[in-house]
């Protein structure tokens, strides 16, 4: 194998183990807060429903969790044996947040085997929510460090080259680099939203399937109202993040908006199709949109793909990746407007068939959008590893035995794609809530069910 | 002492709690797959379960912390270790993986489910033996640098005693630390059946380990005598290594301190890991790499330090509290109550 096919396989290895990891890791971000709330409301409002929710949550998350640090552990070690030129280099500028985030998975694994085992244990049951804390600190802040080594690719600074040798190195100053503010709060934002609409896509599917106990309803009603504040947090603050890309990777946003010429007044391109010279056809043109996104001024210039070499310019279909990942967001942000609305104002219709399987298929939706969103993110930085010091092709090993290991960690994420699901809902068949709250009443003889 | 000694100690020293929290964890499950076989689940199952559900997270990330660590205070092993290692690497990485989902799917999901227990038994077993040959490679004579580019030389590698006997140690090792300490944990949990197989299991494992370790020694001095030599400077190490051995099996064999056992058997894997490791120094890869070469620029390296301890602060108290649940609570031990999520 020569180096030209080891830089491809460990391209799509890369992916393939990101892609699979990051669905996993964002509900591993998303869903301690979501048990944290569940468990917090069923305190306050001392209701046994909300408690059962937040303990059903956290067994399913669990497993989750188990396929997310097995995957967390190969990426963290594929990218020492795929990219072994960057991760030298990476070493010596941008190992402080990846030693730190260690510590931050030492925090979540510690507190969560204590949250797990001693459900009942306490008395006072603010104690055991005092333990989730840590954890969900801890997964929010895993997710926090590892996209500062995301930001410090995009835009790489903290240390200067000269003669080939780095020098003055700051790893503070790569770490707080122009890319880490939108980037950290719109990782961490999406995350909550989409582990809401997750689970809210668990509760609607419950109440399609025949149970229509309130437990489901309060799950969905919970679900929904979290889901719709950090949709609307994820909007912005993506708006944000268009701002960032035109200012210091104007190259990504205007392979994204297909936007060939340097102008004022740019309009934004909505879908549409690219013919061989570049023309946009059947597009729907939103006129001073993209002026508007990257600066917050209809009249703003913004830079086009002729300011750039040609192969310097990220592939065009991040258009459509962009696209999707901007209409699921808006999507969500009204299907769950209008259910809050319907709930407010007693409307029939969002109790229907097909309003409940609009919800099921947000859940879906939301993990898309963020495989969309860091698909975008990443293609739109090729042909860079490191934006302006290191291309890919130059990082990659020169291993050849790439495209076996590929095989193999197909596989593997077959066997722990379909084995997680597998084990999530024979877990929860097994058990129904009906069952359990049955349960609960005969041992401790609360008076709910 | 300077930043590189500091930093390669604190590595080690991660690397030593991974080995010995990954040996327990690992044959625990071995041993539950393995009763499974032979019909003695009932008598092992609980007390394995009882000790591994709530740490198994924390095992693997002592190993994350050892791996992101080492590129952070020593950035070439980047290059020259994961250049070579993609193989190896990989399939230990495979086997975690099975390892720890199917040991949570179990668990959490379909408690006593037979095949997802084997499936992770197995696994657990075999991950010590991939990785471990990292420490054979280390060793030098299996890398060559082909156009400047590391390459790893896989016939001579399978081909040398050295590898065998070091897979041999790894296996025997997990197997006994194992059993050492779930004896000792069985014990406490006044399960008097289960302690006393694994009792069994661990004179059982006492011996293959130490000859192991002897071949190993063995095979240095024809393979690397520069490190064999400097083996014989830390003598006294290895001394106080093998009297803690013997101590284990005899306390072991005349039924009595357990907890001392265990003790003991600690003390003697790391007297003979830091011996080894002392032994190895400077050199972090026979003869390309050494901790001084590939160090980091001190900017990062004083950083890393001072998160490191920053990040002790907050890590101590919580594994104490963690062992003082699950490790020294009595109740808990043996098993009264259950307060599973
Ligand atoms: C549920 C997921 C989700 C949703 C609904 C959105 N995003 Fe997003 N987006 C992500 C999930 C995501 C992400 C996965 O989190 C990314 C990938 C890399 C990153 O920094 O965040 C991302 C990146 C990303 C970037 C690139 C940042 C960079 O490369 O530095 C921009 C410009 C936007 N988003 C803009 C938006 C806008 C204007 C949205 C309007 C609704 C939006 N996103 C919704
Ligand atoms: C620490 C740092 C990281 C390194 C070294 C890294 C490296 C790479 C490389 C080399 C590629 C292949 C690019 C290509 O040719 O397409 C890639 C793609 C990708 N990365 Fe990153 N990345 C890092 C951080 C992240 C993070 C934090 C995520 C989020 C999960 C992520 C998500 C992705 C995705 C989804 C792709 C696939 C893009 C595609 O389809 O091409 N990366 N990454
Ligand atoms: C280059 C990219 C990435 C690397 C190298 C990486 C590395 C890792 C490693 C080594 C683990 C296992 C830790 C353990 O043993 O507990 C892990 C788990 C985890 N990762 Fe990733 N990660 C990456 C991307 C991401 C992203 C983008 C997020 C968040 C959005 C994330 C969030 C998490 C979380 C929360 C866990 C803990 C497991 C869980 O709660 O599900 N990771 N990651």
């Amino acid at each position: 194998m020569g180096n030209e096919e080891s830089v491809f396989f460990s391209r799509v290895l890369t992916e393939t183990t990101l892609s699979f990891h990051i669905l996993y890791a964002t509900i591993g971000v998303g869903v301690p807060l979501m048990i944290m709330i569940a468990q917090w409301v069923g305190i306050r409002k001392n209701d046994e429903h909300y408690i059962l929710l937040a303990r059903r949550w956290a067994r399913g998350f669990v497993i989750t969790v188990a396929v997310g640090v097995v995957t967390g552990t190969a990426i963290g070690l594929q990218l020492s044996l795929l990219w072994p030129n960057f991760m030298e280099l990476a070493g010596n500028v941008i190992a402080l947040p990846l030693f730190m985030e260690t510590f931050a998975f030492f925090f979540e694994a510690i507190f969560l085997g204590i949250y797990l085992y001693t459900w009942d244990r306490f008395e006072n049951q603010k104690k055991h929510l005092l333990l989730l804390i840590p954890v969900a600190l801890g997964a929010a802040f895993s997710a926090v460090f590892i996209t500062i080594v995301n930001a410090f690719m995009n835009a790489p600074r903290g240390f200067d080259i000269v003669n080939g040798e780095l020098v003055n190195i700051s790893p503070l100053l790569a770490m707080f680099n122009p890319a880490m503010p939108t980037k950290v709060a719109h990782v961490v934002v999406t995350a909550f939203m989409t582990a809401a609409f997750v689970l809210a896509a668990i509760a609607a599917f419950r109440l399609l399937r025949g149970s229509d106990h309130v437990y489901h309803k309060k799950a969905l009603l919970l679900t929904m109202k979290v889901g719709f504040i950090f949709s609307i947090g994820a909007a912005i603050i993506g708006d944000f993040s268009g701002k960032y890309l035109a200012e210091y990777q104007p190259e990504k946003l205007a392979a994204a908006e297909w936007h060939f010429e340097t102008t004022d007044k740019a309009e934004l391109i909505l879908m549409g199709v690219l013919t061989e010279d570049n023309e946009v056809k059947y597009a729907l043109k939103i006129p001073y949109g993209l002026s508007v996104l990257a600066a917050n001024n209809p009249f703003a210039e913004v830079v086009g793909l002729d300011q750039f070499p040609e192969d310097e310019v990220p592939p065009l279909y991040i258009h459509y990746l962009f696209n999707f990942m901007v209409f699921i967001g808006m999507w969500m942000s009204l299907l769950s407007a209008v259910f809050l609305l319907g709930q407010w104002r007693k409307w029939k219709f969002i109790t229907t068939k097909w309003f409940r399987w609009l919800i099921v298929l947000g859940g879906p939706l939301s993990l898309l959008a963020i495989e969309f969103g860091w698909w975008f993110a990443e293609v739109g930085r090729q042909p860079w590893i490191l934006r302006d010091i290191m291309k890919v092709s130059e990082a990659a090993t020169t291993s050849g035995q790439v495209d076996i290991m590929l095989i193999l960690f197909c596989l593997l994420y077959l066997v722990l794609g379909v084995g997680s699901v597998v084990v999530l809902r024979r877990m929860f068949r097994r058990n129904p809530v009906e069952k359990e709250l049955e349960d609960r009443h005969a041992m401790k003889g609360s008076d709910i069910r | 002492m300077n930043l590189e000694i500091l930093g390669i100690t604190v590595l080690w020293t991660f690397l030593f709690g991974y080995i010995m929290v990954g040996a327990i964890d690992f044959g625990a499950g071995f041993f539950n797959a393995y009763s499974t076989v032979t019909g003695k689940q009932r008598v092992l199952t609980k007390v394995i379960q009882r000790y591994l559900s709530p740490v198994w997270e924390i095992t693997n990330v002592f190993l994350v912390f050892f791996f992101v660590g080492i590129i952070g205070f020593f950035p070439k092993t980047a290059f020259y270790y994961g250049t070579t290692l993609l193989v190896p690497v990989s399939f230990g990485v495979i086997l975690l993986a099975i390892r720890g989902s199917y040991y949570a799917f179990e668990t959490y999901g379909s408690r006593g489910h037979k095949g997802y227990s084997f499936m992770y038994g197995l696994a657990g077993i075999l991950i010590p033996a991939s990785l471990s040959i990292v420490l054979t490679i280390s060793e030098g004579g299996f890398i060559e640098l082909v156009d400047g580019n590391p390459v790893l030389d896989y016939w001579k590698l399978f081909t040398s005693p050295l590898t065998w006997a070091i897979v041999v140690l790894s296996i025997s090792a997990t197997l006994y630390i194992s059993a050492v300490f779930l004896t000792w944990y069985a014990n406490k949990a006044r399960d008097t059946e289960a302690a006393g197989l694994l009792r069994r299991y661990a004179l059982t494992w006492s011996l293959p380990t130490m000859i192991a370790a002897a071949g190993i020694i063995v095979e240095l001095r024809k393979h690397q005598p520069e490190h064999y030599s400097n083996i014989q400077n830390f003598w006294p190490m290895f001394l106080i290594s093998f009297l803690l051995f013997v101590g284990t099996v005899v306390l072991l064999y005349t039924k009595r301190q357990y907890g001392w056992a265990f003790a003991m058997l600690a003390g003697q894997f790391a007297f003979a890991f830091y011996g080894y490791g002392a032994s190895h120094y400077p050199y972090l890869l026979y003869p390309y790499l050494t901790i001084y070469d590939s160090f980091t620029n001190p900017a990062m390296a004083i950083s890393l330090v001072v998160v490191f301890i920053l990040g002790l602060c907050l890590l101590i108290p919580s594994l104490i509290l963690v062992m003082r649940l699950f490790l020294f609570d009595k109740d808990y031990v043996r098993g009264k109550g259950d307060y599973h999520a």
